[in-house]
């Protein structure tokens, strides 16, 4: 689909020295030197326990936040000078809860960010098919139904497909299988596994299940109380002694008979 | 004379009072509704004048509505004897539920589907009029319904400063003690209110597609 990945990687996203504070009297720090590179077409997990600020970086990487020391540049601009609304057209969104449009049926969900970048209604209604298509689900018989009409898998494939709908290169990705049953999870994570790999796109996901991490990653990053505590590819990730990785690691194994 | 052949008698005179009375509540309507739900989309974006806008909406609701004709008669411009008070009265009166479920409305929708919107790029404006207005609108036809019947109630009382309607019949009834003219105002204004209850319930279902 994306053929643009075979020069050499170049970075997508850039955090340098990045601290964002809440602003109350406290001025507590919710992340805190954080320097991270991104290369195009990498899959990273930010992995961390609730709290930890895997949330916050992913929203100072589309300019929902903005830093309180330090900068991060998208695709060689710092968010501070892109237009928060061009930025977040370009970058692919997925949530826990789907977020999904109670009033918009599933077509009118996909083509939203196609519609607000006034594509012609043709090419949006194509492209609404070719991405249910994508995802798994016919067209046919999903793109006039609403979400409450959809299960909570079908909900979140939608959500998948309506962050893609407008090509971004960037995709992020908060717990987005998060709520779902542990069947459903695993099927969405292995076909979503695939299709990352296939669409080359930049992805950043989040989560606190090592298991996706593992399944997922190209690279993993742990957070710790707003730090990066490790940095590493799943393989080497497990090798790792830091005491959060063990932390981790540990939680793996007190499922009886899971391949660690 | 029994009341029925007292309606049957009076057919024209009740239909016009009733219409007078229609009139002067959708046109207060009409006006409550361009002011209010405005207003609250307003307060939606200004934190800081929601307070005071709810706050005198809620004022003009606490006064009882004898009185507020009261205060009105004597102000220049809108006030004296008639029609023009009582529709200021009656739209003060419609105020506050009209804007209190539009903001009410516009702020109590699912925070994941408003973030979702703002990360797709969806600018201020697109999310209040794509996004918080549609979700909303049920709760706002909810309180246009609540001001509506108030406003029916409220303005049979408008016929005490000369604004017509069918309040004239229900003072003429008491100060003559008619019974049969009382009810030849009570009983359309109580189908009026019956009737608009209805028909807004019906709209609001409807709106509620999601």
């Amino acid at each position: 689909m994306n053929m643009k990945t075979q020069l050499s990687p170049k970075k997508m996203i850039e955090f340098r020295g990045v601290s964002f504070h809440i602003n109350d009297i406290l001025a507590r720090a919710i992340v805190s030197g954080i320097s991270l590179e991104i290369p195009q077409g990498e899959t990273l997990v930010l992995l961390g326990r609730s709290g930890s600020g895997k949330t916050t970086l992913l929203k100072l990487m589309n300019g929902m936040l903005l830093p309180t020391k330090g900068e991060i540049f998208v695709q060689d601009r710092s968010t501070t000078a892109w237009d928060p609304i061009r930025l977040r057209r370009g970058i692919g969104y997925v949530i826990q809860d789907a977020g999904l449009f109670p009033h918009f049926t599933v077509a009118e969900n996909i083509g939203l960010v196609p519609s607000l970048k006034s594509w012609e209604a043709s090419r949006t209604a194509a492209r609404v098919d070719e991405m249910l298509q994508l995802v798994g689900l016919a067209p046919r018989e999903f793109s006039h139904r609403r979400p409450r009409e959809l299960s909570g898998g079908q909900r979140q494939r939608v959500g998948v497909a309506r962050a893609l709908a407008a090509d971004p290169p960037i995709l992020l990705m908060d717990e987005p299988f998060g709520a779902l049953d542990p069947v459903t999870r695993t099927e969405l994570q292995r076909e979503f596994s695939a299709l990352a790999r296939r669409l080359g796109k930049t992805i950043v996901f989040v989560t606190h299940d090592l298991r996706e991490a593992l399944l997922l990653a190209s690279r993993i990053v742990l957070l710790e109380a707003g730090h990066i505590v490790a940095s590493a590819t799943p393989q080497d990730f497990l090798r790792l002694e830091h005491p959060e990785v063990r932390a981790f690691t540990a939680s793996l194994a007190v499922n009886p008979g899971a391949p660690a | 004379m029994t009341t029925w052949s007292f309606f049957a008698d009076h057919r024209a005179e009740i239909l016009a009072a009733t219409l007078d009375h229609l009139a002067l509540v959708v046109i207060a309507m009409i006006i409550a509704i361009l002011i209010g739900v405005p207003l609250g989309m307003f307060i939606v974006q200004r934190p800081a004048l929601r307070t005071i806008a709810l706050g005198i909406a809620s004022i003009f609701q606490t006064i009882p509505s004898l009185a507020l004709f009261g205060f009105l008669i004597p102000i220049p411009y809108i006030g004296g004897i008639g029609k023009r008070t009582a529709t200021v009265a009656l739209v003060l009166y419609a105020l506050l539920p009209i804007l209190r479920n539009t903001y009410v409305g516009l702020t109590g929708i699912d925070p994941a589907v408003l973030e979702a919107a703002e990360a797709m790029g969806m600018t201020r404006t697109q999310i209040l009029f794509r996004v918080r207005f549609p979700l909303a609108l049920a709760v706002i036809l909810a309180g246009i319904r609540t001001a509506t019947i108030i406003t029916i109630g409220v303005a049979t009382i408008a016929a005490a400063i000369g604004a017509g309607g069918l309040g004239t019949f229900i003072f003429r009834g008491v100060a003559l003690v008619s019974d049969a003219l009382i009810l030849a105002g009570a009983i359309p204004a109580a189908l009026l209110a019956l009737l608009a209850d209805v028909l807004l319930g019906l709209l609001e279902r409807r709106l509620k597609v999601y």
